[in-house]
């Protein structure tokens, strides 16, 4: 039990230092991608890919590094992608956006608002025909149910009760824009309650409150056979795209951070870990190890080479 | 006369139709927003109200038909995406609905749309923030089509298309926003349907397409270097399209290079080469070539990007196979890139 937890705390550890070594480092402008940052998020993936087998697969959106972390664990892969090298199984056509890793269940992520949630539903109707067992989680932001595209996906996994778990990562933004500006309507779980799926709603930022919350919303999805919906509440601590904050732009205020921070997923998790007797020393081995790792990826990456230009060409179509 | 940028060229177009048509009214994802679509919708809130200048949910495919009823009612509204890929999720309320609008009615009535959509380009951009598309809408009888490339341009083709009485796609390029130019104070129009020489010449026309413009005269004054004296036209409008334009000039030079900013494929310059053969045949020293984006999605990483767009030095080096010249060195020459931005102005 507390080994999960504590390995809960080092994926959320691993992300938190990619990201920080991405501030570091991308003003070298090396990393020629556009960069929409997890920071305040992390809790989210992190939790609910613990809840999930390796075997089952996932989505994302755009605003995808901690869950393609929180999936695969590979950094060296995360760091060679972002860098655009031959390294990279991508090998650079991908960048930040479009990350993704068939191996390790992560099946892709879309810059187009609310286009995984079909997608995923496809993966998890095609899972039920092959009755192999396995589990599809998509994530989106509060922004993607504004697109008639969800509500015709929830209605084909309601109607066909498939194995998928939709869960909308909720910062109350989208980029600069309110939900008051946005939304017609009060609560989004409420509708979605109305189709024939369990929901669930949580706005805590601690990771293990995330994984047992989405264990019982899969268990439901495996036992009752209906898809589930998770609304989880959090913060984007970041500009919408960019590695800098941006509370002088005037759309909201830097004290709404401060009272996020102050759960703040990362240390929130090292503080009751502390509070249930793990020894500091061993959070701060596993803290030296996870930002060794990050900086060894980083290194490797920036001393990778880049792929030759034919292979611009090269993965259009199966067999070329 | 005052020089400004394409994109204060746009603003103002906006500024100015909304103060002089009260049934203009912009709406779109992030329009009223502090970043205002990269300046070019900036004072519209503050001049109109949130009821002209109205940001939306992420509901393209609704939100364009919206746009098409309030059309068909009797408004003008401009519906803003600042990424032309996005528009594709209201490929439906265009093709099904806002190009058949009048067709529909009989031509008793019909819907004064204009959707402006801004085509993405560099900084690993990929493959969902990059697209054209102009072709594809092209395609489809019942939509203008039209792509400024120059501020003039951008003001007097902007305020054509929010006075014209049918759905207008307005095609943007990011990288043509920060160019300088002299542009007229005041309400001017450039009218839909009329190409413009961008630059005179003898021995060969290029037929370009918004950021192709830039790159085909960074590659005529190269070319002029060596003797070679190149003719730009710039359609502006794919449709309708100044075919006469295109014609005359071909019928002078007797060589054609269509550039697009766009896949080859089907595209627009197909629609060129067909028209130039058609036309200038017997007046023909060579086949047209046509060049444009890689036949793939396009990439993220720098290098490959390169590849897959031309630019000045694709120009000069397919027009030196077509004058059968040899090679020129190239290596002094600085081409244009998302750090080395073109000014302007042409
Ligand atoms: C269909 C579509 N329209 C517009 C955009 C531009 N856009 C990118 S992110 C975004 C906001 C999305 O907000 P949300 O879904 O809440 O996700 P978040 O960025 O907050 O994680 C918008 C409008 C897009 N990517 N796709």
């Amino acid at each position: 039990m507390i080994d999960e937890a504590i390995d809960i705390y080092r994926k959320l550890v691993l992300i938190r230092r990619s990201e920080e070594a991405i501030r570091r480092w991308y003003g070298q402008d090396e990393m020629k991608t556009p960069m929409h940052m997890s920071m305040g998020e992390e809790a989210i993936p992190v939790g609910v890919c613990a809840a999930l087998a390796s075997t089952d697969q996932v989505m994302g959106t755009y605003r995808t590094h901690a869950l393609y972390l929180a999936k695969t664990d590979d950094v060296d892969g995360f760091f060679a992608e972002l860098y655009g090298r031959a390294s990279s199984p991508l090998r650079g056509k991908c960048g930040s956006m479009h990350l993704s890793a068939p191996e390790h269940g992560m099946m892709g992520c879309s810059a187009i608002v609310a286009s995984a949630v079909p997608v995923s539903t496809g993966l998890a109707f095609a899972n039920r025909y092959q009755a192999n067992g396995k589990l599809v989680a998509v994530f989106f932001g509060d922004g993607a149910v504004e697109g008639g595209v969800f509500w015709e996906s929830l209605n084909f996994a309601c109607l066909r009760q498939l194995p998928i778990l939709l869960v909308c990562e909720d910062n109350g933004l989208a980029v600069h824009t309110l939900p008051e500006t946005r939304h017609g309507y009060d609560s989004i779980t409420q509708l979605v309650a109305g189709y024939r799926c369990d929901t669930w709603e949580t706005d805590s930022t601690d990771a293990v409150v995330v994984r047992d919350l989405a264990r019982r919303a899969i268990g439901r999805i495996r036992e009752g056979k209906r898809p589930g919906f998770l609304r989880c509440r959090y913060y984007r601590y970041l500009e919408h795209v960019g590695i800098n904050t941006d509370f002088d732009a005037g759309y909201r205020t830097e004290e709404g951070y401060r009272e996020w921070l102050a759960r703040d997923p990362v240390d929130l998790r090292r503080r009751l870990l502390l509070e249930q007797g793990v020894p500091e020393e061993r959070l701060c081995r596993i803290e030296a190890v996870e930002t060794e790792r990050v900086r060894q990826a980083v290194e490797k990456a920036k001393a990778a080479e880049f792929c030759n230009q034919s292979a611009l060409y090269e993965g259009v179509f199966a067999g070329a | 006369m005052r020089k400004i940028t394409f994109c204060e060229a746009l603003n103002e177009a906006l500024v100015e139709e909304m103060e002089r048509d009260p049934s203009v009214f912009i709406y779109g994802i992030g329009v009223p927003d502090h970043k205002k679509i990269f300046g070019s919708t900036n004072h519209l809130l503050e001049k109109f109200g949130p009821d002209r200048c109205l940001d939306t949910p992420i509901s393209e495919d609704a939100m364009t038909g919206v746009g098409l009823g309030a059309a068909i009612n009797g408004l003008r509204p401009i519906h803003v995406h600042i990424r032309v890929d996005f528009l594709l999720l209201a490929m439906n309320q265009l093709a099904n609905m806002a190009s058949s609008c009048r067709y529909g009615f009989g031509g008793r009535r019909g819907a004064p749309l204009v959707i402006r959509a801004i085509v993405g380009r560099g900084w690993g951009q990929g493959f969902q923030h990059s697209k054209s598309m102009h072709a594809v809408m092209a395609h489809i009888p019942g939509l203008k089509v039209v792509l400024p490339t120059t501020p003039r341009d951008a003001k007097g083709l902007l305020i054509a298309a929010i006075r014209d009485d049918d759905p207008v796609l307005f095609f943007e390029h990011r990288w043509l926003y920060w160019q300088e130019a002299e542009v007229p104070e005041g309400s001017f129009v450039e009218p839909l349907g009329k190409g413009r020489i961008l630059r005179k010449g003898s021995d060969l026309t290029i037929v370009a397409t918004s950021w192709m413009n830039v790159e085909a005269v960074h590659a005529a004054s190269i070319l002029e270097r060596r003797g070679v004296s190149i003719e730009i036209v710039d359609p502006r409008c794919l449709v309708p399209l100044d075919q006469a334009i295109i014609v005359e000039s071909v019928k002078k030079t007797g060589r054609c290079l269509v550039a697009d900013n766009d896949w080859v494929y089907c595209g627009f310059s197909a629609e060129v080469a067909a028209l130039v053969s058609d036309a200038c045949f017997g007046m023909l020293k060579g086949p047209v070539k046509r060049i444009g984006f890689a036949q793939t999605p396009c990439p993220t990483v720098r290098h490959l990007e390169n590849a897959f767009y031309p630019n000045a030095e694709t120009i000069v080096r397919t027009i030196e196979r077509m004058l059968d010249l040899p090679e020129m060195d190239l290596s002094g020459e600085r081409f244009f890139s998302h750090e080395n931005r073109f000014k302007g102005p042409f």
